[in-house]
């Protein structure tokens, strides 16, 4: 056991979850205490001791699977076994052919599948897992293709898109129902299908296990964690993730704005520190202690590419603008184009975030000539109408690719506002190693900024947000 | 203490009203084995405060509550000096040696426990909550740590405070910021997300009384659904009772559209997640 609990900690590891020395002792030391055929327990226990953090459970449930899914649930234990015995024989009976042990055709496993999910029959819905997998999937071993490609065999060959329609059909035949159970019918369906598909894709996993062993799975199995999912490409799915994760971010970041202007300043007599000194001066109050003062609000100025180049992290970038105004009152931001409009109202308190990214598109003045970024009008922009807004406290925080189309960037305009600001940093959410080709002019504006960051993942923002505490930044800037 | 597995602890739970999941009761067993201080994350309402005054039900023992807050220290979490009474007792003491000021002022009787060294001293085992401890700077997590690990505390006047008997402890984050990483070292980690229908089901039925199973079933139905819409915050399970609650008063007999809009105030706390919920249902009705 202890081989296969260093195995799956050292994939844990390759999957990119910090796991300790010290948690795997935890991990060790809870499997003394689990009954190990018991699949959910195991998977609660090493889950609670091996990771904390909750966005890093869908990786480790992947790993687990492999490495402690090989064995199926009812291995040990002779009741579940018979009963899998049993589903299994009221399957091919319902299907109405073959012996025992027979091939199924698919229409009679899509009607199998169908009932099961009509009746909510567990027992049936795992017999019909093992058995479309061990005769649709056509799986061949020692082929190093991954799960997915059989899984979509699976879902064709059974029609499993069709059987929503099939199912809200027979479960709306006996009564009407009213719009809303109608919707929430259709909901649960959709659910019960998914978890079909999870199944399917766990017997699947466990097969390939069997036939090419644990670590080579799950090498094919490892997806990138959300904080190293590229920004500009990433999934809907994995935005929705990222977008889970920026609240927090943001809110470190405020802090860390604020948090510098903290030290070396006192503020107004602590009275109780004060005596509490005073006792070892037989209550004479010779070292005065002082409250610290309260954290100013930061001033946060984000200027935001919204182009189509960067339509993905620009939406991303609104994300975070949204969870810093959520958080911090004096934050204004603006979108641009080749044309730059606050937008700052459209995240104000209580806004939909939805809703406020779609007044951006539709209704801030972000194009001007033709909708192609133009980074040196943006900045003409804001040094025109805005600068003045800015003061020796305020940060500035531009976000996009720096690509310009061959636009002037009108370094003038952009370094009055550098001067005028506290600091100003860039996030770029381009690699580093294409700057400066093409039409990207980021070397150009890189020497005005306080500091230049490529963003492509959550990991470098929150690198960012590290950066910005540190004293470094403090500098005394003069006009250009 | 020591229940033979985690049925029995999902039993004892179940007893005094809170209901476990299978993974809920698990990690708690493995907590109360292990002796390990337990984590728990998950979004606002989800019953994590909850589940410690459970434990400390269940146990019978006293709840320890400390609430973070930014801007928490060591006088507010660990202990501080009494330093009126040390100064009347100065003044009451006047003309004596110093020497023996000295031992009398720092003992004990001169020492005001907050929760986590009342926790500790404490002759009985005692459940020990920090609640929301994302709410406190990455500085102040380090109180923590030497009271999480080794389960003393160590005054400079007195020396160190070991625990006589070792509290359950329990931990909230609503994860508003990362915990540092010692701290997530020393903890059992749980993640409690909303309930599944059944689960929520079950819950509604126990928490409000005279609730008929046909309600509570719609209830849990609907307010899975509408945590399935992007909202900026979804409806909590604390919120869910409540709107069960409010069903009962108004002597719903059925949840339809035009119920579950007249009161989703009840269930939703932002205007904007209010309408578009609203929206949703009334396509729903009108499709």
């Amino acid at each position: 056991m202890l081989n296969v609990l260093t195995g799956f900690v050292e994939e844990l590891r390759e999957a990119g979850i910090p796991v300790s020395m010290v948690e795997t002792i935890d991990a060790a030391e809870a499997l003394r205490h689990v009954d190990l055929g018991d699949r959910a327990a195991l998977r609660a226990s090493l889950g609670a001791t091996l990771v904390k953090n909750a966005r890093h459970f869908e990786a480790f449930e992947v790993a687990f699977e492999v490495y402690f899914g090989l064995r199926p649930r009812h291995a040990d234990d002779p009741e579940a076994a018979e009963a899998a015995r049993t589903a299994d024989a009221a399957l091919v009976g319902a299907a109405g052919g073959g012996g025992s042990g027979g091939e199924l055709d698919d229409d009679s496993l899509a009607d199998a599948l169908f009932r099961a999910l009509a009746d909510q029959d567990d027992a049936l819905l795992q017999a019909v897992v093992r058995r479309a997998v061990e005769q649709l999937a056509g799986m061949e071993p020692g082929r190093p293709v991954g799960g997915t490609y059989y899984l979509y065999r699976v879902l064709r060959r059974l029609d499993v898109d069709g059987m929503l329609d099939r199912l809200l059909a027979e479960l709306t035949a006996e009564r009407a129902l009213s719009p809303l159970e109608e919707r929430l019918l259709r909901e649960e369906i959709e659910l019960r299908l998914e978890r079909f598909r999870d199944e399917l894709r766990s017997e699947i996993r466990r097969r390939l296990v069997s036939d090419r062993g644990p670590a080579a799975v799950a090498r094919t199995l490892r997806r990138p964690l959300v904080e190293d999912a590229d920004l500009v490409h990433a999934t809907r799915a994995e935005l929705a993730e990222v977008e889970r994760i920026v609240h927090p971010l943001a809110r470190k970041l405020g802090t860390r704005l604020a948090q510098r202007r903290r030290q070396g300043r006192t503020g107004r007599l602590d009275v109780r520190r004060t005596i509490r000194r005073s006792l070892s001066s037989g209550g004479v109050p010779v070292d005065p202690r002082f409250r610290r003062p309260r954290p100013s609000k930061p001033e946060l100025f984000v200027l935001a590419d919204v182009s189509g180049s960067v339509a993905t992290f620009a939406r991303f970038t609104m994300q975070l603008v949204y969870a810093i105004s959520h958080q911090f009152s004096r934050v204004r931001s603006f979108a641009f184009i080749d044309a730059l409009d606050e937008v700052t109202d459209y995240f104000g308190a209580g806004a939909d975030f939805e809703q406020a990214l779609n007044r951006v598109s539709a209704e801030a003045a972000v194009v001007w000539l033709d909708g192609h970024s133009d980074y040196g009008n943006a900045f003409g922009q804001f040094s025109e109408l805005y600068v003045e807004a800015l003061t020796p406290r305020s940060t500035v925080l531009v976000t996009g690719d720096a690509r310009s189309n061959y636009h002037d960037p009108n370094l003038p305009a952009f370094s009055s506002i550098a001067a005028a600001a506290r600091s100003l940093f860039w996030l770029n959410p381009e690699a580093s190693r294409y700057w400066d080709t093409g039409d990207s002019i980021m070397g150009a504006y890189a020497p005005y900024c306080d500091g230049v960051y490529e963003v492509r993942n959550l990991r470098q923002l929150a690198g960012f947000v590290e950066q910005v505490a540190l004293p470094t930044h403090r500098r005394v800037r003069r006009p250009a | 203490m020591g229940a033979a597995g985690p049925g029995e602890v999902a039993a004892a739970l179940q007893a005094v009203g809170y209901l476990p999941d299978a993974r809920i009761a698990q990690v708690v067993f493995l907590a109360e084995r292990l002796d390990k201080p337990v984590l728990v994350e998950g979004p606002a309402g989800v019953g994590k405060t909850e589940l410690a005054k459970a434990l400390a039900e269940v146990h019978g023992r006293r709840l320890i509550r400390l609430q973070c807050y930014e801007g928490l220290d060591e006088t507010k979490a660990l202990y501080e000096w009494n330093y009126r009474k040390q100064l009347l007792r100065l003044q009451a003491d006047q003309g004596r040696e110093w020497a023996d000021l000295e031992h009398d002022i720092f003992t004990e009787e001169f020492l005001l426990s907050r929760p986590l060294l009342e926790a500790i001293r404490s002759p009985e085992p005692a459940v020990l909550l920090v609640d929301e401890v994302d709410r406190v700077e990455v500085e102040t997590e380090a109180l923590l740590l030497e009271v999480l690990a080794d389960f003393q505390i160590t005054i400079p006047e007195l020396g160190t405070i070991a625990a006589t008997t070792r509290p359950l402890v329990v931990l909230t984050s609503n994860n508003t910021r990362e915990l540092s990483e010692a701290l997530k070292r020393r903890c059992l980690f749980l993640h409690i997300g909303y309930p599944s229908v059944e689960r929520e089901r079950e819950i509604l039925l126990t928490r409000v009384p005279d609730l008929p199973e046909t309600l509570a079933e719609q209830a849990a139905r609907l307010v899975r659904s509408v945590r399935s819409l992007p909202l900026r915050k979804p409806p909590s399970v604390s919120e869910s009772i409540d709107w069960a609650r409010t069903l009962l008063a108004l002597g719903v007999a059925e949840v339809d559209e035009g119920v579950a809009i007249d009161t989703l105030h009840v269930l939703l706390k932002y205007q904007a997640d209010i309408e578009k919920v609203a929206k949703e249902l009334e396509t729903a009705a009108a499709g």
